[in-house]
């Protein structure tokens, strides 16, 4: 095995050998497979509230998580004391579940070679604080100069740098420091008595440079604020079905729920999802192409390996509205027989890894925006949401909008008050009709929740038309 | 094949460690310090199809601190106790209080607020480890078979599951508070699914937790309510939009709580991002409205002796009879909004104290929720919320339902993928009829509510 520059081997002085010793141990009870999977983290955050820095606080995580399985069991157990004997109490716990003596010897641990999509040659983590509280502090002006209607202004910013070290009985051996960054503004307008509200934010996996040459705190606090004023005059949503158009980026948060979650292999494995039993039929029209790709360089929703250790890959989920696959992780692929895409994703190493998703997106089409608004007599244009949620198992969805507005007779008319659309995953996408030339991913400010579990993910799409769906509003 | 998980520190270990670290803090320079340890250990296993499919096993501890230098404050958390460990703990945050600003509100508590209430709570039972892990794992495949013995449409399950966990939480500041206690809790669900032939699936649940295991319902009588549960959702169908009451099933309602409760803290209220701010005194809600926050219920969820400053909680009346009383308060929205803490300040380990409620409740009223649901002659009884959709600053509310559309003063059919959407003003002021089922199955709790006025969009 080659040697390593890895922090644990240097921090923690573990060996080579110990990881064999430990991997022994997991698997001195029987199982087929036994993981260990190593965490450093360490994060900060600043946040500038009426125009001080209220807040700072930092903060150091580190622990390990060893995993046994054996079948379709998982045996878990962590410590967040690196001590040697802590570790193996782990390990011994973790091997409870299997039942009998070992019959898998432990593989040689190979590194394999991996992607490189953020090489931050500074990460923002290692950056002095005064120059990340100077953009928080820029956001805070920006904010308060757009209008004399915005009363407050929020500014954070949040950065870490997760530093793992995996290593499976199957012979895995990966490393990997995933640096992130976060940058988020909100804002309140009031006019007499109306309040209203608007929020930006993003980032990635990119250092404080970012900040300065692409996306600058002034970028952020401006989209917060305008969204706030425009809020101020939303009217009542409608109620009922109608033509909904999407515009480019967050929005693409209907995939997430609408079939994202629907296609972890898990689910499917267990029949338990709406999707199950579906690969090669039929689920969205001939125009969407899904894909869910962890290599994009510098995304929150990228990762070099997944938290098994495996690298990550650009999986097609929708080819022209068939579905062809789902995100799987190792257990899913041993068991489905199908090939392992690198979605194994946990929060911690206090977490059991389960298929999650990374960048999911829908790749571009041929319409422009511009015909695709023009397109629709009545109905709503949405460009901003908040969150989403999804039952798998009857396949229902819903997103709430943050920024949207009346689209009649061809034309974007009046802002519209907060409002949530639900769906059904199987069939929403079936009734998508027009999709744009202009893809956009988010500005990276996504967080996936799943059994108890967040991780960062992203999500994307061009302007695209549904001929019907649901909106929630109170009008009709 | 008994299992142990890591050796607790005793609690003198955890005492001298929250106390050291204030100590550390203030020798290097701190003019104010506060900490909190905390350790706890976790056990959770899921049964599905009868089989083992996870057990986990585990303990952890760490530790915050949170200096102040004048009238500057930052914060620091770590998981290494090693020696060198809170020496970076300490070091850190001495340093990082010098980037941060001069807040004139920021401080601990006045030290005449500090306190910690003497009556045993009732928090900590150690029979929530008692049973063998053999057993626990049994009473999870016990609450799955329950449920899907129920009937042969239910054939499917996302498992039966049995989680038991302890926590060990002390608080130190440089005013000599020193407060610690225990707490424990288990619980038990099934998540069985039902399909009909050619159609599609639908999945529900039911759940118990406790504090100790001889309050935990038994698995078969959660295993028949999650059967119940599931079973109603069959043939569910869209319906079209329309204006009519709704019904909330406790489950639900109890997010109209969390709704009330955002909107009532002092963080919300004085950042102007609350529907409710700058009301105390007016009317908000009905007259048949009282909500109230009481941190010191024996053996509540939601119950502790001291709240995240270290102020003694207390019990609250947040609305009365409509008219709204008081904001949840920490201390440093106590002094932003010219009043005094409520004992409401929670702490995580990193970061400023936000507001977190105690045991958050609706005063039940005397009609049960058959009269309720008997008295509708069409409407819409809700028995699932989905999404994120509520605005607290301006009220507006949109989420995704699902339920049983009422007929007659009947359930007749279920209903989904529809919307339910009004403004949380109106909808205060418009719940006609509350139940008399207020029970606990958390920290917060709200019976069977009527709302009227609301919209049902769907087809």
């Amino acid at each position: 095995m080659t040697h390593t520059q890895s922090l644990f081997f240097q921090k923690f002085a573990i060996t080579p050998n110990d990881l064999q010793r430990y991997l022994g141990e997991a698997l001195s009870a029987g199982g087929e497979y036994a993981d260990l999977y190593f965490e450093y983290l360490t994060s900060t955050s600043i946040a500038v509230e009426e125009s001080i820095v209220k807040s700072a606080s930092q903060g150091i995580s580190a622990g390990c998580g060893v995993r046994v399985l054996s079948g379709e069991r998982t045996g878990y157990a962590y410590t967040d004391d690196l001590a040697p004997e802590k570790i193996m109490r782990a390990a011994r716990t973790a091997a409870l579940i299997a039942r009998g003596p070992a019959t898998q010897p432990v593989q040689n641990l190979k590194e394999a070679a991996g992607h490189q999509l953020y090489q931050v040659s500074s990460p923002s983590a290692d950056a002095d604080i005064a120059s990340k509280l100077e953009l928080v502090m820029r956001s805070d002006k920006a904010g308060r100069a757009f209008d004399p209607r915005i009363v407050q202004v929020r500014a954070s910013y949040v950065d870490e740098l997760r530093q793992i070290l995996v290593i499976g009985s199957d012979g895995t051996y990966a490393t990997d420091v995933q640096p992130m960054a976060r940058f988020s503004v909100s804002c309140i307008a009031k006019s007499g008595e109306n309040s209203a509200r608007g929020a930006s934010g993003g980032g990635g996996r990119v250092g404080l440079d970012f900040y300065q040459n692409e996306k600058t705190p002034e970028y952020y606090a401006t989209e917060a604020a305008r969204q706030a004023i425009i809020q101020l005059d939303a009217r009542e949503a409608p109620a009922g079905e109608m033509e909904v158009v999407l515009g480019p980026g967050w929005p693409g948060i209907l995939l997430h729920e609408a079939i994202g979650h629907g296609l972890e292999a898990d689910f499917n494995r267990k029949g338990t999802s709406a999707f199950s039993g579906m690969i090669g039929k039929r689920v969205a029209s001939e125009k969407c192409t899904v894909v869910d790709n962890g290599t994009l360089p510098s995304r929150r929703g990228s990762i070099n390996v997944d938290d098994e250790g495996s690298p990550t890959q650009n999986t097609v989920l929708i080819e022209k509205g068939i579905l062809k696959g789902y995100l799987s992780d190792k257990l899913s692929s041993k068991l489905m027989g199908m090939p392992d895409t690198g979605n194994g994703r946990r929060e911690s190493y206090e977490h059991i890894p389960m298929p999650r998703m990374t960048n999911t997106y829908m790749l571009a089409g041929e319409d422009t925006p511009e015909d695709i608004i023009k397109s629709v007599k009545r109905g709503l244009y949405a460009v901003n949401f908040g969150g989403g949620q999804v039952d798998i198992t009857n396949g229902k969805f819903v997103f709430s909008t943050s920024e949207a507005y009346m689209i009649e007779d061809g034309k974007v008319t009046a802002p519209l008050k907060n409002c949530t659309l639900i769906g059904n995953g199987p069939d929403a996408l079936t009734k998508v009709s027009m999709v744009g030339n202009d893809l956009k991913l988010d500005e990276g400010v996504g967080t996936c929740g799943k059994d108890g579990q967040s991780v960062p993910v992203g999500v994307g799409i061009p302007t695209i038309k549904l001929d019907s769906m649901t909106v929630g509003g109170t009008a009709r | 094949m008994a299992t142990k998980t890591e050796v607790v520190p005793t609690e003198t270990d955890l005492r001298n460690l929250a106390t050291d670290v204030v100590d550390r803090a203030m020798k290097a320079g701190a003019t104010a310090a506060e900490s909190v340890v905390r350790e706890g250990n976790e056990f959770s296993t899921v049964v599905r199809m009868g089989s083992v499919e996870t057990l986990k096993e585990s303990g952890s501890r760490a530790m915050g601190l949170r200096v102040f230098m004048g009238q500057r404050s930052a914060s620091t958390y770590s998981s290494d106790f090693t020696e060198d460990g809170i020496q970076r703990l300490v070091k850190g945050a001495v340093e990082l209080a010098h980037v941060t600003s001069e807040d004139s509100f920021s401080g601990l508590p006045d030290p005449s607020e500090l306190g910690s209430l003497s009556n045993d709570l009732q928090l900590y039972f150690d029979d929530v480890y008692s049973l063998p892990p053999e057993e626990r794992i049994d009473y999870a495949r016990r609450a799955e078979r329950a449920a899907l013995d129920v009937d042969p449409r239910l054939k499917n399950s996302d498992g039966g599951s049995f989680d038991a966990g302890t926590g060990h939480k002390v608080l130190a500041n440089s005013l000599g508070f020193v407060g610690e206690y225990r707490r424990s809790s288990c619980s038990l669900s099934a998540v069985p699914i039902a399909q009909v032939e050619g159609g599609s699936m639908q999945r529900d649940y039911w759940f118990s937790v406790a504090r100790t295991l001889a309050k935990l319902d038994s698995p078969e009588a959660v295993g028949r309510e999650a059967a119940r549960r599931t079973l109603r959702r069959i043939g569910a169908r869209k319906i079209s939009s329309t204006e009519a009451p709704i019904v909330l099933d406790p489950m639900v309602s109890v997010s109209i709580l969390g709704n009330i409760f955002e909107g009532a803290t002092g963080d919300a209220v004085y950042r102007q991002s609350s529907f409710m701010a700058g009301k105390i005194g007016q009317k908000i809600a009905g007259s048949n409205i009282t909500v109230i926050d009481d941190g010191t219920i024996v053996g509540g969820f939601g119950s502790e002796p001291f709240d995240g400053e270290g102020v003694p909680t207390r019990r609250t009346v947040v609305i009365e009879n409509g008219e709204l009383k008081s904001y949840l308060l920490n201390t440093y929205t106590a002094r932003k909004l010219g009043m005094k803490t409520t004992g409401n300040a929670s702490r995580g380990l990193a970061g400023s104290p936000g507001i977190g409620a105690g045991n958050f409740f609706l005063q039940p009223g005397t009609r049960t929720p058959q009269q309720i649901i008997g008295d509708v002659k069409r409407g819409f009884y809700v028995t699932e919320f989905m999404g994120f959709g509520v605005n607290l600053v301006t009220g507006d509310f949109s989420r995704g339902a699902s339920g049983l559309w009422i007929e007659n003063g009947e359930l007749a059919y279920p209903v989904e993928e529809v919307t339910v959407a009004g403004n949380l003003k109106d909808m205060l002021n418009n719940i006609s009829e509350i139940g008399n089922d207020l029970v606990f199955r958390g920290s917060s709790a709200c019976p069977t509510l009527r709302i009227d006025g609301m919209t049902i969009a769907g087809a």
